[in-house]
């Protein structure tokens, strides 16, 4: 499993990348390892507001279905357009090219409640999923 | 009921599989990714654990007598030897099962069920056998049974076996032959559309006929390969899956499996019914479909008409080889035309999809 220093993590194995207020989401390398061959990313719309801990989009891979869940709490700022035709980039870059969104924050306090790389590594590596 | 190992558990693990529980059994879904085992057993091979499935042994005087009383297919046409795929129907039409036939010799048939309906079809064959002169066992602990498929599932298995492969045709057998030291019942069967061959084993030597195979194979790009691309070959090669395609509630004739019932064979269980849906054409059918828009169908997802229900996917998925998001649903028949444009609800969502013809894969050759 492979995570990336400076990003956070949810429970739900989500990763957050903040820069100037705008919140970069995808998902970790230890979900798309776990769902396998990613064929489907159902995107949301740009300016759509999203709350944390709702599903904003689904990850469909051959034989899974999944929900994403917000890290954050937000307003859409831009959806990643690549995925519509390579739905894999989730597999192969889950933490560069297979972005999801971005939001803008409404409350950064929120990245408080997320994990850092290491203590969600433990968080794996205990079971936690 | 807790999930039980097949003969093979420690080997999925030694190779990396993904274990999950399927029909009551403990089985990898992948090893190394879905996509990438559907195209090894698409272009190359792939070996598969199928000793979840379930075998019944027929036996006695009566056992043709039966069996043609049993299942809906002739099995009076088969000589020593032969194979024949027929369903099981209860009177009402629906399907008990689909199988596989054996004829071993005069009065001696070997059956392969379905693994999660075992006890179910054990039950019914029991019952059905009543005033026959037979014997039906099931002896589904006794066998392991691996899945050798793709098209160079011959080569990889005539370096391990002096028998003449190449006169092994497809839906026949050998009872007993000598695999890599083994003795196996091989036929030239299998789920996936594409060319190979089905193994059956003592447990006991299973592990030992994965790794003489795949050691075999290796030179040739083998993969082993796991439930999750079962699906996708079986369900790009249209065959039909029960509990999907065929169930309690979906007859053969409505599943699109009418060459498959012969109704001049004498009676059988659900003969009436199923003349019924034959002559008179059923009030649903098994189509194929293509998402026009984007989104992947699943099963059990509404299949809609100008927003009202006309049926239901029983099977959906991105189907690897065509790179497409394709599907099978039970539908209204009169709808039931290539070309007839659809909507499929996902997540609440009308996503646009079409009727196309199936199989949506045929394998070029023998």
């Amino acid at each position: 499993m492979n995570t990336v220093e400076g990003l956070k993590y949810t429970k739900n194995h989500e990763w957050v990348r903040v820069e100037n207020n705008i919140a970069t989401i995808g998902v970790t390398d230890f979900a798309q390892s776990q769902l396998g061959d990613v064929v489907f990313v159902e995107l949301p719309e740009e300016g759509q507001s999203i709350h944390a801990g709702d599903s904003f989009s689904v990850i469909e891979s051959v034989k899974a279905v999944s929900d994403v869940y917000a890290p954050v709490s937000g307003s859409i700022a831009k959806v990643n357009q690549e995925l519509a035709d390579q739905p894999d980039l989730v597999n192969q870059q889950p933490y560069d090219a297979g972005w999801i969104v971005t939001v803008e924050l409404t409350d950064s306090h929120e990245l408080d409640e997320l994990m850092e790389a290491k203590e969600y590594e433990r968080f794996v590596s205990e079971g936690g999923h | 009921m807790t999930a039980k190992p097949t003969p093979l558990y420690q080997t999925h693990i030694k190779y990396g599989g993904r274990m999950v529980e399927f029909g009551g059994w403990l089985l990898p879904v992948q090893y190394t990714g879905i996509k990438e085992e559907h195209y090894a057993v698409r272009k190359r091979a792939g070996l598969f654990d199928v000793s979840h499935m379930g075998e019944v042994a027929v036996q006695g005087p009566d056992a043709l007598r039966f069996l043609q009383h049993l299942v809906t297919n002739n099995v009076g046409k088969l000589v020593n030897q032969q194979v024949l795929y027929t369903p099981m129907c209860y009177l009402d039409g629906g399907t008990v099962d689909d199988l596989l036939v054996y004829k071993k010799e005069d009065n001696k048939y070997l059956l392969v069920i379905n693994a999660a309906n075992i006890e179910k079809d054990c039950r019914w064959i029991k019952e059905n056998a009543i005033g026959f002169d037979v014997i039906c066992e099931n002896i589904s602990d006794q066998v392991a049974q691996l899945a050798l498929q793709g098209p160079l599932a011959e080569t990889i298995l005539a370096r391990l076996t002096t028998a003449p492969l190449a006169e092994l045709n497809y839906y026949w057998f050998w009872p007993e032959i000598e695999v890599a030291g083994k003795k196996v019942l091989l036929s030239r069967t299998g789920y996936t559309g594409e060319a190979g061959f089905e193994l059956y084993c003592q447990p006991e030597e299973a592990a030992s006929l994965w790794d003489d195979i795949m050691t075999s194979g290796a030179e040739d790009g083998i993969l082993p390969t796991g439930l999750g691309c079962r699906d996708t070959l079986r369900f790009e090669a249209g065959l039909p899956l029960y509990g999907h395609e065929l169930s309690e509630v979906i007859s053969p004739i409505e599943a699109g499996l009418g060459i498959f019932v012969k109704f001049d064979k004498g009676d059988f269980n659900g003969r009436q019914s199923l003349y019924k849906a034959k002559s008179e054409g059923p009030a649903r059918k098994i189509v194929g479909f293509e998402m026009v828009e984007r989104g992947v169908a699943r099963a059990e997802y509404p299949v809609l008409l100008e927003g009202r229900r006309i049926g239901v996917v029983t099977t959906g998925s991105y189907a690897p080889s065509l790179d497409k998001n394709l599907g099978l649903a039970l539908i209204e028949a009169e709808y039931a035309n290539v070309g007839q444009q659809v909507d499929i609800q996902v997540r609440g969502k009308n996503v646009a999809a079409q009727i196309i013809s199936k199989p949506f894969y045929r394998r070029e050759g023998k």
